[in-house]
């Protein structure tokens, strides 16, 4: 395998409604790979599978760790899914509240995973933390402030810092920059393509943003009904949609 | 002299599922070699596919039938049966385009929307940032621009942009759509002495001129695309 | 049976089994909260109900009780639990700490180091040293399974972060065995470094969270802290008003109504033998 994560045949229904419908997929490292569809369409359900949030009735998820060794990530045990979860993997909440502890500061935020990790040098904590202020553009001098009190754009740039501090290889987003206005949602997903960019950063992103898909991701997953209709790069994807489906997504975009 | 990229019965149609399922073919058995060190322009009245056949020879379309080949890292990679990540290692390594429209990324300084294809290859920042430079002074775009992203330039500067993008790297194989569509007459000379240089360096350009003058200049042959029949 | 009619240490035997139970899988794996089945002791939840339970289910005939409230021998709680035992379990009680062999304890540790063969029986009130950063006890548990405690350390580095120092004086978290996270009850931060390879046996009981803890002899209990703020025990900067000690933890105690105060020793067992001392010298 030399896949960061691969996942076989994943299937999951929620009553008779199908949520995932024999899904697979491969992310290899410093691969953004954006799923898309429309609610309902099981995008979120796939990425709380894969990152090991929810178990599959069928199929399995594989990941690849730095020493090479592949684990059958629902076989894992919680220790070993919680350390995996704060060093080798990241995850982005749609909502930064779902991601943040909003009594504690931000600087806090964003050594709590250092901390995790076993970090014990207030210093370093602390300058490691000022200077993923400064990469996420928080002004370093805000680094005793409040989540609260940040604006929801600032939240998820904090969330963002929090998540990539430890320097994770695989990175799971959940619609990053949902329930953001336009102007603030331009400058989050630049700035994301950015740190994806240099920090190499595999990602697993959910969004029905289809440009902020074309924007961030280098291969696409068009999902409707629990099923992957269908999958490549993304420029292909967008500009020679062939499922009926992704017309449509297509089109309604272009329409908008 | 053998070919760096060549067809083999190439075609390709769209099918409209939102138009009652309309199938629009377009090309149909393209047969088309270019050798390293050639350029050949793409010709035909227009609505013949020309873009088209740009957009499939760089993966951005989906080919319907038939093989391209490319040869990267010293063997031949079919580009239509390629996944995802192949064509994304060619592109990187192999097979440069510049399309007619800059797709401007927000808050990119110039500079570095230049530099980005050499860094990607791993060429060191600085490196890549003086070459992009260099080029943008040579395209005759003040040097004040270069910190700033190309969103609110002209269409002749973001032009520019984007064909120093595209030449930076020197990749083997190069696809110009419309390359000098907005360009006064001295960057025209310009972009015609790139295509000279590209060519003497081994690259195989294919390239859609719709300046006669450019193209008489910088093609060695002409590759006639022909309009398929419209459907009964 | 006692001359009152209970039983002996007023717990009836199976209640002392089940205890003694838990504090033997307690002392088995060093500040980890087992559970137990709390009975009601005649006194009130918060008064040392657990503490109580433990001194009755480990106390014997040959025992010599010794009892203190923040360091006093001689508040209201510490006498009536000592009178209690000499009650209902005829034992001897004393209040000096190098005679005693169990000594149950509010919320102070003695200044004068204890021995092999003492047992120190400490007061809970909240047992869970997290539960003020997590509320939900589901989630302290697997914490503490899979010893992950960096949230610990974001307390500390927001008190460093807002005060400059780590701004916990008493209940300062330990990490106990290099394992579990543990509160020492609300002990002064100052008493800590005690606690770390006593050679006395150190038993925990939390009556109204029904939990037991134990540190064995010998053990390492560690005060969490940061390697560039270590941690670092605080006594006010004064001699004991009394016997003039300058090692032990002091109360300050208001002595009129113009605002005059001064320090004294907290341990009064140390304070008088102190004074005695310098008494008999002059």
């Amino acid at each position: 395998m030399t896949a960061l994560l691969e996942a076989t045949g994943l299937s999951l229904r929620f009553g008779t409604v199908p949520a995932l419908d024999d899904v697979s997929l491969e992310v290899f490292p410093g691969e953004v790979v954006a799923i898309v569809g429309e609610s309902g369409s099981g995008k979120t359900t796939l990425l709380r599978v894969l990152s090991g949030m929810m178990r599959p009735e069928a199929g399995a998820v594989r990941y690849r760790d730095p020493e090479g060794s592949v684990h059958v990530v629902h076989e894992m045990g919680e220790a070993a899914m919680r350390r995996l979860h704060r060093t080798d993997w990241g995850f982005v909440h749609q909502n930064p509240r779902d991601g943040l502890r909003m009594r504690v500061s931000a600087g806090g935020n964003i050594g709590e995973r250092l901390m995790a990790v076993g970090a014990r040098h207030y210093g370093s904590i602390r300058a490691e933390a000022a200077e993923w202020l400064r990469r996420v553009e928080i002004d370093p001098a805000r680094i005793d402030g409040m989540p609260a009190l940040f604006s929801g754009g600032m939240q998820q740039r904090l969330q963002i810092a929090r998540t990539l501090v430890t320097r994770p290889r695989l990175v799971f987003m959940d619609e990053p920059t949902g329930g953001l206005d336009v102007s603030v949602q331009a400058r989050l997903l630049d700035m994301i393509r950015a740190l994806v960019a240099d920090l190499g950063l595999a990602v697993v992103i959910v969004t029905h943003d289809i440009a902020a898909a074309r924007l961030l991701a280098h291969r696409l997953l068009v999902m409707r009904q629990g099923q992957v209709v269908e999958q490549g790069l993304t420029d292909r994807v967008l500009d020679d949609p062939q499922h009926e489906y992704t017309q449509l997504l297509v089109a309604s975009v272009l329409a908008a | 002299m053998s070919w760096a990229i060549r067809t083999e019965g190439l075609g390709k149609s769209f099918t409209l599922h939102l138009q009652g399922g309309t199938r629009i073919p377009v090309l149909e058995g393209i047969e088309l070699d270019v050798a390293p060190g050639e350029c050949v322009a793409l010709a035909g009245p227009s609505g013949a596919g020309k873009s088209t056949l740009m957009r499939l020879l760089y993966g951005n379309y989906g080919a319907g039938a038939g093989r391209i080949l490319i040869r990267h890292r010293g063997a031949e990679v079919d580009l239509a049966a390629a996944d995802a990540r192949l064509v994304r290692e060619v592109r990187r390594e192999t097979l440069g385009y510049v399309s007619q429209f800059l797709r401007v990324i927000p808050r990119v300084p110039t500079l570095d929307i230049v530099a980005e294809p050499l860094t990607a290859r791993g060429v060191a920042p600085e490196q890549a940032r003086a070459r992009a430079g260099e080029l943008l002074a040579g395209l005759n775009l003040p040097s004040r621009l270069h910190g700033l992203p190309p969103a609110t330039f002209s269409g002749g500067e973001q032009q520019r942009v984007n064909l120093a993008r595209g030449f930076a790297p020197g990749y083997p194989v190069l696809l110009l759509d419309e390359p000098t569509a907005s360009l006064d007459a001295g960057n025209r000379a310009v972009v015609i002495g790139l295509i000279a240089a590209a060519k003497a360096a081994g690259t195989a350009v294919i390239g859609i001129f719709h300046d006669t003058e450019v193209r008489d200049q910088v093609a060695d042959r002409l590759f006639e695309v022909q309009p398929m029949p419209v459907a009964a | 049976m006692t001359a009152l009619g209970y039983n002996f240490g007023y717990l009836d035997e199976n209640t002392k089994r089940m205890i003694r139970r838990a504090l033997l899988k307690a002392v088995a794996i060093p500040g980890h909260q087992v559970p137990f089945g709390a009975r009601e002791m005649p006194l009130p939840y918060g008064w040392g109900t657990g503490g109580i339970a433990v001194t009755a289910s480990v106390i014997g005939a040959d025992d010599r009780l010794k009892v203190i409230d923040q360091g006093a021998d001689d508040t209201t709680n510490a006498v009536s639990i000592r009178r209690f035992f000499a009650k209902v379990a005829g034992v001897e009680t004393t209040e000096r700490t190098g005679e005693a062999t169990i000594i149950q304890t509010r919320h102070r540790i003695p200044e004068i180091a204890l021995r092999e063969g003492q047992v120190l029986v400490y007061q809970v009130p909240m047992p869970e040293p997290l539960f003020r950063l997590e509320p939900r006890v589901s989630e302290t548990k697997r914490m503490h399974a899979l010893a992950d405690y960096g949230l610990m350390h974001v307390k500390l580095y927001e008190d460093i972060a807002r005060h400059g120092h780590v701004a916990i004086s008493y209940n300062y978290p330990v990490l106990v065995g290099g394992r579990y996270l543990m509160s020492p009850s609300p002990i002064p931060a100052f008493d800590n470094p005690k606690m770390d390879r006593m050679p006395a046996l150190q038993l925990f009981g939390a009556g109204r969270e029904k939990r037991i803890y134990a540190v064995p002899p010998y053990t390492s209990v560690r005060s969490l802290d940061f390697e560039d703020h270590p941690f670092r025990p605080v006594r006010a900067d004064a001699p004991c008003a009394l016997c003039g000690s300058r090692e032990s933890y002091l109360d300050e105690v208001v002595v009129d109504d113009r605002g005059g105060r001064m320090f004294v020793c907290s341990d009064t067992d140390y304070c008088s033998t102190r004074q005695a001392t310098r008494e008999a010298a002059e």
